[in-house]
């Protein structure tokens, strides 16, 4: 019972890191309808920044000062998110209003090709450490429940209570600003969005500007524990199966679908990998979802597919 | 001037119908096969055969089975490396056990592609548009997991890594440039035949009407089961075959990655610049592919810079994420647009009025 606990748990806490992933797909479409594959890109890009400029600018500092450090360069990886958005919004989105979706989906394959390109000759393409000082030992709870307790990694703990309160603070971004009011409003409706009024570049600006933003938080987090290199990458891919899983246009089914398919993917692994193998975690979250969508075509919370001849 | 139809009646619906209506093509082709069959064996050398010709026919033939499924029937895939690499293991498993001939290999890898490719289509039938592009992704990393972690497939070699003894087709040797390169152009040409008269038919329509809008085709009596497992049949298939191909002719020998997930992209990139819904593009995107690779490697070279290897990697990923956006803005329609457009101004040059 304890170990099955303790797998539950680690499931929930990586699946809240797959989550904040998703969260950066769920944004981008709902306010622009392109499905982001360069989400994955940007984790990599964001993590190799804040790496690369956390220690340039240690050095600088002359070392004494880390937490001043990470802080200068969390700031300027988050202006060099900004900097992506902008550039993206520009050189390609502008150019491709009102293209099907999977012209969309296509464009942004290039433009993760493109940030994974110049990110590694911008910041380097070794194996990187970010340190922003997330506790690593594992601790012991319930112990007077169980026979040996279970084991939570602390590091896991912080990178799942940063994921919440950053989904706490999106949440609020988007119900109580005037920025938030006009980003759901272009989510609903582009056309009516914008004859109220409403620039629909500044909103796709804004849009990637906090994808970027929840890509740099994933990729301190995922960075901090795995360290930062080339895989971060591709390890945005496995958030897509939370994506469809959720429904493409639901912030909640984000969260939930992490939260399935983190569990999932352990339980599956444990309980399940010994037969066939191992290394079951990587395909059973895409046949999951596979399954479920059979099912729900939509996804959990997704709008359902209405067609119209 | 010279290329136009003029004076060229058609006097029955067999001449009305036909595959190349216009003399001019029916020569441009008869001589793109000469040139193929006769001048470039005689004339390229092997490292033009192995590292650019052989390659490129590869690509271009899986590129023309994927844009089956997603430039005439619009269903996207991201997953196609898997069914090339079930197409490899597949021949490649029926040779080592059954002691096949090699032709009926390639065929009987094509023909598990297609089992395979029809058992990841059937949740077309229920899912659609982006929410299908990711689910195809189900079938990349369940084969890349499958032919790593299950031993059977590999015939429990003990690197995981498999190869091809000397081939031969039909009692003649496949084991030179020349040899392997004509025996990878026939395969291209009767497939790429093949594939050609399959979306001028009628179930090249039916796709069609299915990508256009599948509720409206639907109501006009397609039957979308039908129409997309089909799609995905003939597609898997040759997509299969190109797999076996590339395993057998242009690695030699090979691993599970050969066939990963950037396999699957680049095959899109290749429809994508080279045109969704063109035979013809397939073959422009798939010389593109290999080409800007190479010329990649060698500019820095020619200019006299000294690049590291990496650097140049990163540099090619940049380009090609670039071109892709480029086309996509600027000729959505590929490289095959701009060759119809060639051809419309060729009606009337060089005396434009």
């Amino acid at each position: 019972m304890g170990f099955f606990l303790e797998t539950v748990i680690g499931g929930l806490m990586s699946g809240m890191l797959y989550a904040l992933v998703a969260l950066g797909f769920v944004l981008i479409f709902k306010a622009s309808g392109v499905f982001n594959f360069a989400q994955g890109a940007m984790v990599l890009i964001a993590a190799l920044a804040m790496a690369r400029l956390s220690g340039w600018i240690g050095d600088w500092l002359g070392g004494d000062s880390p937490i001043l450090a990470n802080l200068l360069a969390f700031a300027l990886s988050a202006l060099f998110m900004w900097l992506v958005a902008v550039l993206v919004e520009r050189l390609v989105l502008r150019h491709l209003v009102n293209q099907e979706a999977t012209t969309l989906l296509m464009a942004t394959i290039g433009i993760s090709y493109f940030l994974d390109g110049i990110g590694q000759i911008l910041f380097g393409s070794s194996v990187y450490a970010i340190d922003v000082g997330m506790p690593k030992d594992p601790v012991i709870i319930m112990d007077t429940l169980f026979d040996g307790g279970v084991l939570v990694s602390l590091e896991d703990l912080t990178a799942a209570v940063v994921a919440a309160v950053l989904v706490a603070v999106l949440a609020f971004f988007f119900q109580y600003t005037t920025v938030g009011r006009a980003l759901r409003a272009v989510a609903d409706d582009h056309q009516a969005a914008q004859s109220v009024g409403i620039p629909l570049n500044r909103i796709w600006v804004v849009v990637w500007t906090v994808a970027g933003l929840v890509a740099l938080v994933t990729g301190i987090v995922w960075g901090s524990k795995f360290g930062v290199q080339f895989t971060l990458s591709t390890a945005a891919l496995r958030a897509l199966p939370v994506v469809i899983l959720g429904g493409l246009t639901s912030v909640p089914g984000a969260i939930v679908g992490g939260l399935i398919i983190g569990v999932g993917e352990k339980l599956s692994e444990v309980y399940l990998g010994p037969f066939v193998g191992g290394g079951i975690e990587i395909w059973f979250a895409y046949v999951l979802s596979l399954v479920f969508l059979l099912f729900r075509p939509q996804g959990l919370f997704g709008e359902k597919i209405i067609d119209r001849v | 001037m010279f290329y136009r139809e003029n004076g060229q009646f058609k006097s029955s619906y067999r001449s009305d119908q036909q595959i190349f209506p216009i003399r001019q093509d029916r020569w441009f082709v008869a001589g793109l096969l000469l040139v193929a069959f006769v001048a470039v064996p005689l004339l390229a050398s092997n490292y033009f055969l192995q590292a650019i010709f052989i390659p490129f026919l590869i690509l271009a033939l899986a590129a023309i089975g994927l844009n089956i499924l997603v430039g005439y029937c619009g269903q996207i895939s991201i997953g196609s490396g898997a069914f090339m690499a079930v197409g490899a293991y597949a021949a490649w498993n029926f040779g080592v056990r059954l002691d096949l001939p090699l032709v009926v290999q390639i065929l009987l890898g094509g023909v598990l592609a297609t089992l395979v490719g029809v058992v990841f289509g059937v949740p077309s039938l229920r899912i659609r548009g982006l929410y299908l592009a990711v689910t195809t992704l189900a079938a990349q990393f369940f084969m890349d997991w499958a032919f790593l972690r299950i031993p059977y497939f590999t015939n429990y070699s003990s690197s995981g890594n498999v190869s091809v003894p000397a081939l031969d087709a039909f009692g003649l040797p496949v084991i030179t440039p020349v040899q392997k390169y004509l025996f990878v152009l026939c395969f291209v040409a009767v497939i790429g035949l093949l594939a050609k008269n399959l979306v001028r038919g009628a179930i090249g329509r039916q796709w069609m009407a299915i990508r256009d809008m599948d509720v409206a085709a639907a109501v006009i009596g397609i039957r979308p089961v039908y129409a997309k497992l089909t799609a995905f049949a003939v597609s898997s298939f040759i997509i299969g075959v190109a797999g076996a191909l590339w395993a057998y002719i242009h690695l030699g020998s090979w691993e599970p990655l050969a066939f990963d997930l950037n396999r699957s992209l680049q095959l899109l990139f290749i429809i994508i610049i080279g045109g969704l819904g063109s035979i013809v593009g397939s073959f422009f995107g798939a010389a593109f592919m290999v080409l800007v690779p190479v010329l990649l490697t060698n500019v820095p070279h020619w200019l006299g810079l000294n690049m590291p290897v990496d650097v140049a990697s990163h540099i090619e990923h940049m380009v090609f994420g670039f071109l892709i956006v480029f086309f996509l803005i600027a000729e959505p329609h590929g490289l095959a647009r701009l060759w119809s457009i060639a051809k419309e101004k060729l009606r009337i040059w060089p005396f434009p009025h």
